[in-house]
């Protein structure tokens, strides 16, 4: 990669005032993500994965802050743009996709009213074209009968097809980064493994940077490039994903050893020694 | 043999018009884990609702320790068999205290002594007695499972029927309840039935798995099928490769995790 880096973050912060006093949630997290390639980041529930991915389109609500030295998107700094100039780059230059497609999207709204509304917000477009450039979307997505599927309702359809329907919206304004945020934790492996294929596909299909979060190791070095994996707001450890295996930090090590393998031999699963803090 | 812990026999469950599960038929040993194995939709959970008796609209056979089972629910029942749930969030009532929760199955059933038994219990699902009289929203996930648990064996159960009980935490903290759902099976010679879609589970915590598919078991086959993939059926074969295979088949992979396993 000779140009620019795509993302590029330098001492992140993320706090949350307390009767207590703040509470860094993100402790000074650096990365770089290039053009066309895939991240994952790794961590617990409450390491701070998730705040980093909602901290890159400033979606941190008060009372929590973020600081940042450096927070740029391709040559853009982001900490410097207005509310109303952030919601020109949500959706339009960086996508999200959350975790569970029943809470993410509208009940009230039919399919492809919603995938259409992400598109008209950033683009104006005569209906019919908006119509077409759906059914387009939903076949790329392979939603078999595309028509029939954008006249129902998110009720009406299954996690996996819920879910495919989120990325066809996310996609549909041909973002440069897409972030998922454990986007296959509320599906079936058998499902998940094709969403992730389709992710996968869209994104180095259309040169898109990808930032994964998930809690699932396994998962993550096997569609990402990179792996960055959180604990406590600080990354402890960053490898290439094909190097997982030799990771060694105490805390990846802890993780790795504490899942199940197709071939368990082990009586019992070490657990982390949470001594140190949050109980379980 | 003696008496299977769980007998089905061409079981079909419907709901309404529709019919969920056809033709199922298999028996669980006392003391054995079995799995049910498939993807959402395929029936598994509505299996077990069956045999708790939450699904009620049945035909064949079902019994349970050599009785035979009724439609509904039944208050006997239930202190031999109980049923946790997947999602400790939505499972626990968020206005109780974990006490009135676990005291609960024993009120019901006039047991006494439910101070001490709530003591106890906890003390077995490895909880501190400073959450006894807190509410489910002060608990993480992996705590709230606990409790769950904790709930489903006040009254002494000889059988589990665990629906997905790990599915919604974290890798971590799923490791440590799987250590405690395996260690109480060993104290307390309990029977799981346990319905899962991770297949690395079912190597750790089972003996035998049943593989369902839109409604039938396609397979029964022993976790050392889940060594080197050695399925009969190209359904089980799918779902094996969906999961990512076995990594520790290959020997260089396998050899760098043995090596770095932390003592």
């Amino acid at each position: 990669m000779t140009d620019a880096p795509l993302l590029e973050i330098e001492d992140l912060r993320v706090s949350f005032a307390t009767p207590k006093g703040p509470v860094e949630v993100v402790k000074g997290l650096n990365l770089s993500l290039g053009r066309e390639e895939r991240l994952g980041i790794v961590g617990e529930s409450g390491s701070g994965k998730s705040m980093t991915g909602r901290s890159i389109l400033r979606l941190i609500r008060a009372p929590g802050r973020q600081a940042a030295k450096t927070l740029r998107f391709d040559g853009l700094d982001l900490m410097a743009q207005s509310s109303r100039q952030m919601r020109q780059i949500r959706g339009a230059r960086i996508s999200m996709i959350m975790q569970d497609p029943k809470f993410s999207l509208n009940p009230v709204m039919t399919i492809g009213h919603q995938i259409a509304e992400a598109l008209q917000v950033h683009e104006k477009l005569p209906r019919r074209d908006l119509q077409a450039r759906v059914i387009e979307m939903l076949n790329s997505v392979r939603i078999n009968d595309p028509e029939r599927v954008a006249k129902m309702y998110p009720h009406e359809v299954s996690g996996g097809m819920g879910q495919r329907v989120m990325i066809a919206m996310m996609l549909i304004p041909r973002p440069q980064l897409l972030i998922a945020d454990e986007p296959t934790s509320a599906l079936d492996v058998s499902v998940q493994a094709q969403v992730l294929d389709l992710i996968e596909e869209l994104v180095t299909g259309n040169g898109m940077g990808l930032i994964l979060i998930s809690h699932d190791l396994n998962l993550v070095a096997r569609y990402c490039d990179r792996i960055l994996v959180m604990n406590g707001g600080e990354v402890v450890e960053a490898c290439a994903a094909k190097d997982l295996h030799k990771a060694s930090h105490p805390y990846t090590r802890g993780l790795l050893a504490a899942q199940p393998r197709m071939q368990e031999t082990r009586d019992e699963l070490p657990v982390l020694d949470r001594s140190g803090g949050a109980g379980t | 043999m003696s008496t299977p812990a769980i007998s089905l026999k061409d079981l079909d469950i419907s709901y309404g018009d529709t019919k969920v599960v056809r033709d199922v038929s298999f028996d669980v040993a006392e003391g054995e884990s079995f799995a049910l194995v498939g993807e959402s939709g395929s029936g598994k959970s509505t299996v077990l609702k069956a045999i708790a008796g939450l699904a009620p609209d049945w035909t064949g056979e079902i019994s349970v320790l050599g009785k035979p089972r009724g439609h509904g629910t039944d208050r006997a029942f239930s202190e031999t068999c109980q049923l946790v749930f997947q999602a400790p969030y939505a499972s626990l009532h968020p206005r109780k205290t974990i006490d009135t929760v676990l005291s609960e199955p024993l009120a019901i059933h006039g047991i006494g002594k439910r101070s001490e038994k709530v003591v106890e219990m906890l003390d077995a699902v490895g909880l501190d007695q400073r959450f006894r009289f807190r509410f489910p929203h002060q608990l993480s996930g992996g705590q709230r499972q606990r409790v769950a648990i904790a709930r489903a064996l006040m009254l002494e159960p000889k059988l589990m029927l665990l629906d997905e009980p790990t599915s919604a935490l974290d890798v971590s903290v799923q490791a440590e309840i799987l250590n405690l759902l395996k260690r109480l099976r060993r104290e307390q010679g309990l029977t799981y039935l346990m319905v899962t879609h991770n297949l690395p589970v079912v190597s750790f915590m089972c003996d035998r798995m049943a593989v369902m598919n839109k409604g039938r078991i396609v397979e029964i086959a022993p976790k050392t099928a889940l060594y080197d993939g050695s399925f009969a059926d190209p359904y089980t074969r799918d779902l094996y490769a969906a999961s990512g295979g076995n990594p520790d088949a290959d020997p260089v992979v396998a050899a760098a995790s043995e090596s770095k396993d932390p003592a």
